[in-house]
């Protein structure tokens, strides 16, 4: 192992870090947002739309993630009209469609989490916050979604990992994340430890801080769940 | 002697089976209705019609004077303002067999929430009647506490807290002990009393027969869906006419 190319490497390397780290993130955000009018769509049972919701989570579920990226990175540019049209700046930028994939692909999985969270909540307290003239809305936003987004949260960090783990795949489209840099050592000096060893640690360093974060947090928001004294 | 609560020919069909069969009850300021009557008799959804937590298909459903509106759906009737709905529902309060305090929030956290969420008090304001009401149901020292760490008893307790917070025009009681052990549940009937005392109007129903009689201005006795007797509890308990209330309260009698 050639210790010296690495760190002749590393301002590359936490570059990499850094990339894999907005991406993940901002897919994560925008997934999030996503998934929640989602799964409020399919609770509350709205027409249409809640077709169309259970449609996008069947397809994004049902495909690997690196073939969604192949078909919007590659596919989408095989249109004129997109090409020609306002959304094309962005669509030809590879980060984009990362983004873009990524975002998706998180949303139709937490669509389900939260989906799941929601219908798993105790009907009693939904007919509390009813009795006591709280509007859906009020509802949705002081009692189902709070306590649904408590009870995801151990599926949720899961699938927060599971995105990081999987973000790897931007590499293929030239994006320099961490598994990038590490590619790219690779066919720069034709060796093969190097460039994907370092990668590896340094996903599992940023897991291991992902999940002593959601830990924390778990620790902090379950405390509702964990009887402090025998009850009296 | 205002008008509280006003329910009249009330029906309530689930599929085929019809539960409350043209029911008619009123509620005055001060009235302390206790229901009473065998399981599935209907008393329980008698009062969930009361708040609208069930919709009854025909009938009319009057709080503080005000007429529910009502408007016909496919199956039935739904709310046809829901606005109108959530102020009369915020003037009810209700409180549940199974207590129902929002498992995510703390002792503090469930009294003030309708109150700040709901009515828009300010929290400040919110939080000192808070702490008063918890005083004044015996749960001190817990508003930090999530119901979780609670006994059955004292959570029943912070659901009248929560219950008296939104300065309710009545108080609904579905079971309010049914769910307790037996050693808590002179508490929580402790509480209630002391509210009835205070000249509270509610509406209650319970098994505790000699809680009833003891407690209620008015007593209504249920059975297969329509009020088989009505009356003050001395009337009802020590002159019962009904051959079916004799019945079930010799049952009630022997457990």
């Amino acid at each position: 192992m050639n210790f010296d190319l690495i760190f002749r490497h590393a301002p590359d390397l936490l570059r990499g870090v850094w990339t894999t780290l907005w991406l993940t993130g901002s897919s994560l955000a925008v997934g999030l947002v996503l998934a929640v009018i989602c799964a409020v769509i399919l609770t509350e049972r709205i027409p249409v739309l809640e077709w169309l919701v259970r449609g996008f989570v069947y397809v994004f579920r049902g495909t690997p993630l690196l073939v969604q990226l192949y078909l919007v990175y590659y596919g989408l540019s095989q249109f004129p009209e997109i090409r020609r049209s306002f959304l094309w700046p962005w669509l030809r930028e590879p980060w984009f469609c990362a983004l873009l994939v990524f975002a998706l692909n998180t949303a139709a999985y937490t669509t389900e989490i939260l989906r799941g969270a929601i219908a798993n909540l105790r009907r009693g307290e939904l007919e509390a916050a009813v009795a006591y003239g709280m509007s859906p809305f009020t509802r949705l936003r002081r009692i189902v979604l709070p306590a649904a987004f408590r009870q995801a949260l151990p599926q949720y960090s899961n699938e927060v990992v599971f995105m990081l783990h999987g973000s790897a795949i931007a590499s293929v489209i030239t994006i320099q994340d961490i598994l990038g840099v590490g590619r790219t050592i690779n066919a720069r000096y034709y060796v093969t430890y190097e460039g994907f060893v370092s990668a590896a640690v340094l996903y599992l360093a940023v897991t291991f801080v992902v999940v002593a974060i959601f830990r924390q947090l778990e620790k902090r928001l379950m405390r509702h769940l964990a009887p402090v004294a025998a009850p009296r | 002697m205002t008008l509280r609560l006003s329910l009249s020919g009330i029906h309530k069909r689930y599929g085929d089976f019809e539960v409350l069969k043209g029911v008619s009850l009123q509620a005055h300021s001060g009235d302390v209705i206790v229901l009473i009557g065998s399981s599935g008799s209907g008393k329980s959804t008698l009062l969930r019609c009361c708040n609208l937590l069930e919709i009854p298909e025909e009938g009319e459903i009057q709080i503080t004077g005000e007429t529910v509106k009502l408007v016909k759906s496919l199956h039935g009737r739904k709310p046809g303002d829901a606005r109108q709905l959530q102020r009369l529902r915020s003037k009810l309060g209700f409180v549940f067999q199974s207590f129902n305090l929002w498992a995510h929030m703390t002792v503090l956290e469930n009294v003030i929430e309708a109150p700040v969420h709901v009515k828009g008090l300010p929290k400040r304001e919110a939080i000192e009647k808070a702490r008063d009401l918890l005083a004044k149901v015996g749960v001190v020292g817990k508003e930090d506490n999530y119901p979780s760490q609670l006994s059955g008893g004292q959570q029943q307790r912070v659901a009248i807290a929560r219950a008296l917070a939104m300065d309710p025009e009545a108080m609904l009681f579905d079971e309010p002990t049914s769910a307790l052990d037996p050693e808590l549940v002179g508490e929580v009937l402790k509480v209630i009393r002391d509210l009835a005392a205070e000249g509270r109007t509610m509406l209650m129903v319970t098994h505790e027969m000699n809680f009833a009689r003891e407690v209620a201005s008015e007593i209504v006795f249920l059975h297969q869906g329509v009020i088989e007797e009505q009356g003050a509890p001395e009337a009802v308990f020590n002159a019962t006419r009904s051959e079916r209330l004799k019945q079930f309260l010799a049952r009630a009698a022997q457990k």
